[in-house]
């Protein structure tokens, strides 16, 4: 099975920026192919029906992305799919059909299901329910310590074996010190990085969003920024002691941006993500007690905002990952500090990261790099548009407008602040392995 | 001018001339609260039901009674008493009551946002009697109508609020208020009980009480719990009555007219002195009565009696 990918604008930051077309074997990509100068102009349609070009490689399928961007599969380091146990929630299923719907090819899903993923049965039981689904492909983080407990470590090495990419505790934080220490020692010797989510619990007491005026107005409990800014210089210190790399999950504040940049310049092997509401959203939207827009860390100010960006832009925060956290409405038609912590995000990503580069906070390779490049190199696995590489690639409008309609995910969250949300932009086509699983050409 | 509002959720959502309107109704209800027969007809035939999922028994006493002088059939739910313990949720319980058609839902809720969410679902009026540390908007209608009475005015007086403001929706309430009407509020308290970034809701910050007492012409002290000693927002209650607590040598820096207001129930030899809670510049009872006033106009106001009161 031969299929063409005609005339888009390939973006693989590192590799390549040009107008290409890509030659796909079965699930491989056989041979990126320079485009003739004359018919690059088949993207302003002025030359005949592009799909009658290349007849020379005799394809089975023709995609034409005259006009559109390629990029590598889109990666999304940070999702919860909620099984096995939270199935009302979100399925393995659901979840990887809104992942390939939001333009990923792959998506890491964190511990936090029940039972926690901690043991070899649970990872091979999510990688076999993902394979079932056979959209994304699904690289399961495992527990730092077993149970999420905090008491003692998983076998990281059973793990591994299993497919296992990362450890984390996301949704707690690691408060014991030490375990935070022997993690990443114990995490080197089988080549897997570490996920940390940063809160000071203790600090954090009952808070339920940012702490500061609108909080303050609304009379619900605060959460100041230091709760995340003490972690991540506590990880920073010994990520230094240790010289093994961590990954800071979703990153919130002013205080968490400067730390990571000072740490990065002295050479530091730390790294971050964020996710697009921490970019696109204040604590304002809380205002009317919206639990949409209740997660932890929570909504931030104005000014965390813009050193969100100011973090992503000069290069200190290397990621966006979603923290898609699928909730139904039990979870979230009830009183604001009642409701549970998150939003989806898979479904709504690339719309948002395209209005980074709408703005020219990012150029459309930054925004690539953060999607796909860097988690690819973070966690270690092959991703980009090669000769000989798998073909996950996905294909993007920069032009297609849309509203929001939170009725039509693929996903079962309806938990979205973004619903109604204008957009200029999203991933149109998502080909995993060779095989087209979205298309909205 | 008519009442329009459906829900009384917060004082930031009402304007100062719809304040000014409940206030002036408030009056008149006073003088029926004085009358031998204490009943008017005009909410005959309106059902109140009094929602409190958390204890307290002076404000629902008060609504209870606001709600049977103006012949209005009340009924009191409270946690224990209702589904509330049975997991159901806030949404499907005020459904439910729903379902029975009241005209006004009062409802009292240890979560802030509560009474805004109930509103937001349902078509009875909701009236807030106290969110988490949100509001308490009859509260602080009741100081405001205490205040006026006294001294003829709100503008430009000078309000000192003094204790736990972070976790008082009775100040919270009185700072939007009071402002909006045209006072000047100052806010006193230990740093660890004064919320970041008050000073927003227009309204200034100092640790001595000394210094918000002077010239202050109305003090309002607030109750201190005992259990926040344990988020370490102080150390002891000796050290607070020592350093935060009104007594009488403290008042001597006040204005010979100076009034005491507090929202109780007070203890006594902590926030308060007996000699200054019991003493003549005390309007404490006033507040207390003012309450039964204002919870009865804003009963006639949302549930659209406005236009009977002055037929009997
Ligand atoms: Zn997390």
């Amino acid at each position: 099975m031969l299929t063409l990918i005609r005339g888009g604008r390939v973006v693989d930051p590192g590799n390549l920026d040009g107008v290409r077309d890509i030659l796909i074997e079965d699930d491989k990509i056989i041979k990126i192919i320079e485009i003739e100068e004359d018919e690059k102009s088949f993207a302003s349609g002025r030359m005949g029906d592009p799909r009658e070009a290349r007849t020379e490689y005799r394809p089975d399928k023709i995609i034409n992305a005259f006009g559109k961007i390629v990029t590598p599969g889109l990666i999304d380091m940070h999702v919860h799919l909620r099984e096995p146990g939270f199935e009302y929630k979100e399925t393995i299923e659901t979840g990887c059909r809104a992942a390939v719907y939001g333009g990923f090819t792959t998506i890491c899903c964190m511990p936090n299901t029940n039972p926690v993923n901690d043991d070899r049965q649970v990872a091979n039981y999510i990688i076999s329910q993902s394979l079932r689904a056979g959209m994304a492909r699904v690289l399961p983080v495992g527990a730092i310590s077993k149970g999420l407990r905090g008491e003692s470590l998983c076998e990281y090495g059973e793990l591994k074996d299993a497919g296992v990419v990362a450890v984390s505790e996301d949704g707690l934080p690691v408060m014991d010190s030490l375990l935070m220490r022997r993690a990443l020692e114990y995490a080197k010797g089988f080549g897997l990085l570490v996920i940390s989510h940063c809160e000071d619990l203790s600090l954090a007491a009952n808070g339920v969003m940012n702490e500061g005026e609108v909080a303050t107005r609304l009379g619900l409990a605060g959460i100041p920024g230091a709760v995340e800014s003490i972690m991540v210089t506590r990880d920073i210190a010994l990520c230094e002691l240790t010289g093994v790399p961590v990954h800071i999950a979703h990153v919130s504040t002013i205080e968490s941006v400067n730390a990571i940049r000072d740490a990065k310049q002295r050479g530091v092997p730390v790294t971050a993500e964020t996710a697009p509401h921490y970019f696109s959203l204040t604590e304002e939207a809380v205002l009317e007690y919206d639990t949409h827009a209740k997660m932890n860390p929570p909504l931030r100010s104005e000014q965390d905002r813009e050193a969100i960006q100011e973090g992503l832009a000069d290069g200190t925060i290397d990621v966006i990952a979603t923290d898609h956290a699928p909730h139904s409405d039990i979870e979230k038609e009830v009183e604001f500090d009642r409701a549970a912590n998150g939003i989806i995000g898979l479904e709504t990503s690339v719309s948002l990261g395209l209005k980074l580069v709408e703005h020219g906070i990012l150029t459309l390779p930054d925004l690539v790099e953060k999607m796909s490049t860097n988690p690819s190199h973070i966690l270690g696995i092959e991703n980009g548009v090669l000769s000989g590489a798998q073909a996950d690639i996905t294909v993007i409008d920069l032009d297609r407008a849309y509203t929001v309609n939170a009725d039509n995910f693929q996903s079962k969250g309806r938990n979205t602040p973004f619903n109604g949300w204008e957009m200029k932009g999203k991933a149109v086509l998502t080909m995993v392995g060779g095989k087209v699983v979205f298309e909205d050409m | 001018m008519q009442f329009t509002k459906k829900d009384i959720l917060d004082m930031d959502s009402l304007t100062a001339d719809e304040i000014n309107l409940i206030l002036d109704t408030a009056e008149h209800m006073k003088e029926v609260s004085q009358r031998p027969i204490k009943k008017v007809p005009t909410l005959r035939g309106k059902t109140v039901v009094l929602f409190f999922y958390e204890p307290s028994t002076r404000t629902r006493v008060s609504f209870d009674i606001a709600a049977k002088r103006l012949s209005a059939d009340c009924h009191s739910i409270s946690a224990g008493t209702s589904s509330i313990v049975k997991g159901e949720t806030l949404v499907d319980t005020a459904k439910n009551l729903e379902a029975m058609n009241p005209d006004v839902i009062i409802i009292r809720h240890p979560s802030a946002g509560a009474p805004h969410m109930l509103a937001k679902k349902l078509k009875a009026s909701v009236i807030n009697a106290g969110d988490g540390m949100h509001a308490h908007p009859t509260q602080s209608l009741l100081d405001l109508m205490t205040v006026r009475e006294r001294k003829g005015r709100i503008k430009g007086q000078r309000v000192a609020i003094i204790g736990d403001i972070s976790h008082s929706r009775v100040a919270r309430s009185n700072c939007i208020g009071f402002t909006k009407m045209g006072a000047s509020v100052v806010l006193a308290g230990p740093p660890t009980m004064i919320p970041m970034a008050v000073e927003t809701l227009g309204v200034s910050v100092t640790h001595n009480i000394d210094e918000a007492i002077y010239g202050a012409d109305v003090i309002m002290v607030l109750r201190i719990q005992k259990e926040r000693q344990k988020g370490f927002l102080f150390s002891t209650e000796r050290e607070y009555s020592r350093v935060y607590g009104l007594t009488n040598e403290r008042l001597k820096n006040a204005r010979e007219d100076a009034l005491i207001m507090h929202p109780g129930p007070i203890n006594r030899g902590v926030e308060i002195s007996s000699e200054v809670a019991d003493g003549p510049y005390s309007i404490i009872l006033e507040q207390v009565t003012n309450g039964v006033a204002v919870r009865m106009a804003l009963l006639l106001l949302v549930a659209g009696g406005a236009r009977n009161v002055d037929a009997d």
